[in-house]
């Protein structure tokens, strides 16, 4: 009945089942939704979407597949009844003097009203969605949102139409799609999957020798011991790049920053500048004057430590392989040299870029950083966040 | 029998559907939200309406899935037989009923809260996927099934702590609980403090309002803050005035104590109501 949504929602990626569709049959069978699309459209939301970040993806495909709906609707005749002159009018106002030749080329505006009253007869009784029949911002001329956003709705009048826009029209979950925002909790929540694993079998526990040693202690009598719960034992060493490139990714990398530290109780972190050389400084301010370098920070951390490196590697790449290279002062030694200790002592390392992902192919010093990291290198999105927590884990 | 909302609950229309789609179906539904906009309460008014009775089970870190269905306590069981106790004889008597066991003997049909199942550990849920599918589970060490007599009204809620498995989630409705918009807030401080001044409400949302939309906010004050701080407003006996004063130095609202509970957002909070008003002149 549904099946071309189903599909459609599949192939926007909202992972619906089958068993979830048939769920949403019986629903129907059963009576649940009266018979208004935006009851429909609740318990489509409620069986098919099972995360609050696919909500978004769902409201699309639903805008598209069912636009137009409610006029179509059984019983109901289909009324076209557009003021012809409003819609020249309007028409004159958009459209392009191109666009205008165009419609010429059509035939003219009498050509036009009649091409549109015979899809309109054409339509009846269908209501899959598709991009010939009159729906939203299509290709066809015709349908609401045809020739401006505002749209030119169809047969509409008002009594028909509760609400000019509608619930999944108006798209109030689309903050929660995990490739868009990012805040504090959202971002506390991600890192937890470090914690998750690390927490993983963790329970009260019986101490059986400690046990059966107190109960014969004890003549015989029952003493049970129990061990206390294992904590969380993450230890995480922070990197972050500051300065320069990096000014504009301040509020995402302090979020990430002061979620990090109500996370992980091991946690320590240093700034480095576009690439880690021999010195790392715990105060930006006095940068020059209270350092610590960075051979003591590979000796006090033990290898179990997981590193995480944020910056946006965008630099000279001379600034990665030459010694000398820095913009800052004279380097001994290459960047790639200090990164490949470090990484060495710490297997266990990710890179966090807060440029988006798409356009690292553009900038060298990104590849040369990457490729160094071993390809460990992820978005500073929820979704990137989530996938190095991953790797992290592995 | 048709859930829609309470005296004491305003429920919105996706809420009804999705709550009526879970009790008509027999399926468990799993709700989510930002935390304070009435999860656990959803539950506890559901029961209301329906007139069923509610069993609650809080989920913490250390819960494990058997606990709901039922628990053998062999170290009492050990602890009696060194004593001579006659009980020992009978392993029923040291097999502790879970919650699950009461909600599916229980004769009318109840209400079962599975309350942050996120807390749990990871495999929580998957522990439960075919007690919570077929509603009937099996006890070893008496050799009996415990069958759901009617099929109860499930009702999980979870904080998004941890990611639910996709089996788990196939088998449940999902409810997403939107942060109320102004006039469903309006209506849940009707709800809950009838008879209260317009212009009270009218200034306090007001505020509340632009707090929420303060920018980099570590937490956000939730619906129950608000009503809290409702409460406190009306115990105070301010007079509605008191909210829009414009004197110097009250850059902050009273008692917003129960809106901002992080020092940090006070402090972010006043910065920006100092700007706002010097902009204002």
């Amino acid at each position: 009945m549904f099946i071309t949504f189903f599909l459609e929602l599949r192939k926007a990626k909202v992972p619906a089942t089958l068993r979830e569709y048939l769920t949403l049959i019986e629903a129907m069978e059963k009576g649940v939704p009266e018979y208004r699309v935006e009851d429909f459209y609740y318990l489509a939301r409620a069986t098919l979407v099972k995360d609050e970040r696919n909500l978004d993806k769902f409201d699309r495909v639903f805008g598209q597949c069912f636009n137009g709906l409610e006029f179509i609707g059984a019983g109901s005749e289909i009324t076209a009844e557009i003021p012809e002159e409003w819609l020249r009018k309007l028409a004159e106002k958009v459209l392009t003097e191109e666009e205008k030749r165009q419609i010429e080329a059509l035939g003219g505006w009498d050509k036009l009203m009649e091409t549109l009253k015979k899809r309109l007869e054409e339509q009846k009784g269908r209501h899959q969605g598709g991009n010939k029949w009159i729906g939203t911002a299509g290709t066809s001329p015709f349908g609401a949102y045809g020739y401006n956003p505002e749209g030119v709705r169809i047969g509409q009048d008002k009594s028909r139409n509760r609400r000019a826009v509608k619930v999944w029209d108006k798209r109030e979950y689309k903050n929660l799609d995990d490739s868009v925002e990012i805040g504090t909790r959202n971002i506390k929540i991600a890192l937890r999957r470090l914690r998750k694993f690390a927490r993983e079998g963790a329970e009260l526990e019986l101490d059986l020798p400690d046990t059966i040693k107190s109960t014969a202690a004890n003549a015989g009598y029952l003493d049970i011991k129990m061990v206390p719960e294992r904590h969380n034992k993450v230890k995480v060493l922070l990197l972050f790049d500051i300065g320069g490139s990096m000014d504009d990714h301040i509020r995402v990398t302090e979020e990430l920053f002061s979620a990090a530290r109500a996370e992980f109780k091991h946690m320590e972190f240093f700034y480095f500048h576009n690439c880690v050389y021999e010195k790392l400084w715990k105060d930006n301010r006095r940068r020059h004057t209270e350092f610590i370098p960075t051979w003591e920070v590979l000796r006090t951390y033990q290898h179990e430590y997981k590193i995480i490196f944020v910056g946006d590697a965008t630099m000279s790449p001379y600034e990665i392989v030459q010694p000398g290279g820095s913009v800052e002062h004279w380097n001994e030694e290459a960047g790639s040299v200090w990164m490949q200790r470090l990484l060495d002592t710490y297997p266990k390392a990710i890179w966090l870029n807060p440029v988006p992902e798409k356009y690292w192919d553009y900038t060298p010093s990104v590849q040369l950083m990457r490729q160094i990291m071993g390809n460990r290198m992820f978005p500073l999105t929820l979704d990137g966040i989530e996938r190095g927590m991953k790797e992290l884990n592995r | 029998m048709k859930f829609t909302g309470t005296e004491s609950y305003v429920a919105t229309n996706d809420l009804n559907v999705a709550v009526n789609a879970a009790i008509a179906l027999e399926r468990p539904l799993l709700v989510k939200g930002e935390p304070g906009t009435g999860k656990t309460v959803l539950a506890i008014e559901i029961a209301k309406a329906l007139n069923a009775p509610l069993l609650t089970w809080h989920v913490k870190s250390t819960t494990k899935a058997q606990q709901g269905l039922y628990e053998y306590d062999a170290v009492s069981r050990l602890r009696d037989s060194q004593l001579g106790d006659e009980r020992v004889k009978d392993i029923r008597n040291y097999i502790k009923k879970g919650k699950l066991w009461e909600a599916f003997t229980s004769d009318v049909r109840p209400v079962l809260l599975i309350d942050e199942i996120d807390k749990a550990d990871i495999e929580f849920p998957n522990d439960l996927l075919l007690e919570l599918d077929r509603m009937e589970f099996f006890v070893y060490e008496t050799g009996e099934t415990i069958k759901a007599k009617v099929r109860p009204i499930i009702v999980i809620t979870s904080n998004n702590e941890k990611e639910l498995p996709d089996a788990f989630l196939r088998r449940c409705f999902f409810h997403y609980i939107r942060f109320p918009d102004r006039e469903t807030m309006e209506q849940i401080v009707e709800v809950h403090y009838p008879g209260i001044q317009k212009t009270l409400v009218r200034d306090a949302l007001n505020i509340f309002y632009d707090i929420r939309e303060t920018p980099g906010l570590k937490k956000k004050p939730s619906t129950s803050e608000l009503l809290d701080w409702l409460k406190l407003l009306m115990a105070e006996d301010l007079p509605p005035e008191a909210l829009r004063t414009k004197e110097q130095g009250k850059l902050i609202p009273p008692l917003a104590g129960a809106l901002l509970k992080n020092e940090q957002d006070v402090h972010l909070f006043e910065r920006l109501a100092f700007i706002a008003r010097r902009e204002r002149g």
